[in-house]
């Protein structure tokens, strides 16, 4: 079973990791844990600190903690943290935890690789508007308001139910715990949450249907990593001199074997989504 | 294209001191390296753990708070009882010319004192752990 971990910096994603890691553990669950930083776009260094949280597990030999720098992957993971949580699972551990990159508003990849995706949030950060807008509020099995003991933190929990009013569901509702992790408050509702979640999944079926979406997506971004580079190293130096942009852009896909014709500028496939406002079929 | 090195930085035992530490994670990352960094109180078996899982090409030790002459042997006691004494191990701090002679000899490759050019430091990890990442992989 694997959990994925997002939300924005500073919302205590490695504090939460900590404190599930603990939860396993009383379980006597073995553990894995990827955990993403940022690398630095100018020097390709990273400076990973998510493993500070979690020093209490660092000699114990049903925990493995490995930290990623993302090199480059802009989904708030790395580009091999589907491999390393495949290898993981294969390696019997009982649960894998991702915890991604901090994340603003789009990067939803975490949702393509773990089973259960927990979406933490804050209180005080943002009003209802971004509550509504953000791709990440898209792809939580789980809302997890942390540090509950915030003033604004029942402010947060309304405006997601608020949200969540407005919307119909195919499968799964998300459900909405709130958790101070730093004190280990509401953990075991979140335990419980995910179990649910790990429930469903396997009952309705959507476990198959997950890994299939996975699988596709796993060959997507390797092929895509390839022809990035490709792509790098064809858009070097001014070959480019006098055209404009969308005639060298042809000029580039020729090379490729492109042919002069689909847009080039657009949104992609559409995906499925998983809830949409209610009112609209 | 060349995968960065991967350097665990540490602090170990009763020392919170870690503005060097944190001075020499961001240097080594601005030289393109991954940098992993433990926290504060750390001891030498959670070290070399850490070093272990994460697949660290070098490990950086600083302390300052008198204690090398235990902790930093310690490290080398682990490195080798867990068969990881391919991971090249450097540190630094407030440590007398003597006591940094005696540690080389006792297997720190290097021991970095105040007023250590940083670019010296960056040189070193990156020759010796380079070297590493050749034989290992």
């Amino acid at each position: 079973m694997s959990i994925g971990l997002t939300g924005p910096p500073g919302v205590g994603k490695s504090t939460l990791s900590a404190a599930l890691v603990r939860k396993a553990r009383a379980l006597g669950k073995s553990v894995g844990v990827v955990s993403v930083d940022p690398s630095s776009p100018f020097s390709h260094g990273a400076l990973l600190g998510d493993r500070i949280r979690l020093a209490e597990h660092f000699t114990d030999e049903g925990v493995f903690i490995r930290s990623m720098a993302s090199r480059g992957h802009l989904g708030g993971v790395a580009g091999a943290t589907a491999d390393a949580v495949l290898l993981m699972d294969a390696f019997g551990l009982d649960v894998v935890l991702v915890e991604t990159v901090g994340v603003g508003q789009s990067e939803i990849e975490i949702a393509e690789l773990a089973h259960t995706t927990l979406v933490a949030l804050q209180p005080g950060s943002g009003d209802s508007i971004q509550v509504l807008k953000a791709g990440i509020m898209e792809i939580a099995d789980i809302f997890v308001v942390n540090k509950a003991d915030h003033p604004m933190a029942n402010q947060m929990r309304r405006e997601i139910r608020a949200m969540m009013e407005m919307l119909s569901f195919t499968g799964w509702v998300p459900e909405l715990v709130m958790t101070q992790a730093l004190a280990g408050d509401g953990i075991d509702a979140l335990w419980a949450a995910i179990d649910r979640h790990a429930i469903y999944l396997n009952a309705s079926g959507e476990m198959a249907v997950r890994r299939r979406a996975a699988f596709a997506h796993q060959v997507r971004q390797l092929a895509l990593g390839r022809l990035e580079r490709r792509l790098d190293r064809a858009v070097c130096g001014d070959f480019a001199a006098g055209l404009d942009p969308y005639a060298a852009a042809e000029v580039v896909l020729a090379q490729f074997g492109e042919e002069r014709g689909e847009d080039a500028v657009g949104p992609g496939p559409a995906r499925p989504p998983r809830a949409i406002v209610k009112g609209l079929t | 294209m060349s995968r960065p090195l991967r350097i665990v930085v540490a602090k170990a035992g009763l020392d919170g001191h870690d503005r060097g530490a944190k001075v020499i994670a961001r240097a080594l990352r601005d030289a393109g390296m991954e940098v992993i960094y433990t926290g504060l109180f750390q001891t030498p078996e959670q070290i070399v753990q850490t070093a272990i899982q994460e697949d660290a090409d070098g490990i950086g030790l600083s302390i300052l708070s008198g204690a090398h002459m235990t902790l930093f042997p310690l490290v080398v006691d682990q490195l080798r009882e867990q068969g990881a004494d391919d991971i090249v191990f450097f540190g630094g701090g407030t440590i007398p010319a003597d006591d940094a002679a005696e540690l080389k000899r006792r297997g720190v490759r290097a021991i970095f004192t105040p007023g250590a050019p940083l670019q010296e430091i960056v040189d070193f990890v990156n020759r010796e752990c380079g070297k590493r990442r050749e034989l290992v992989g």
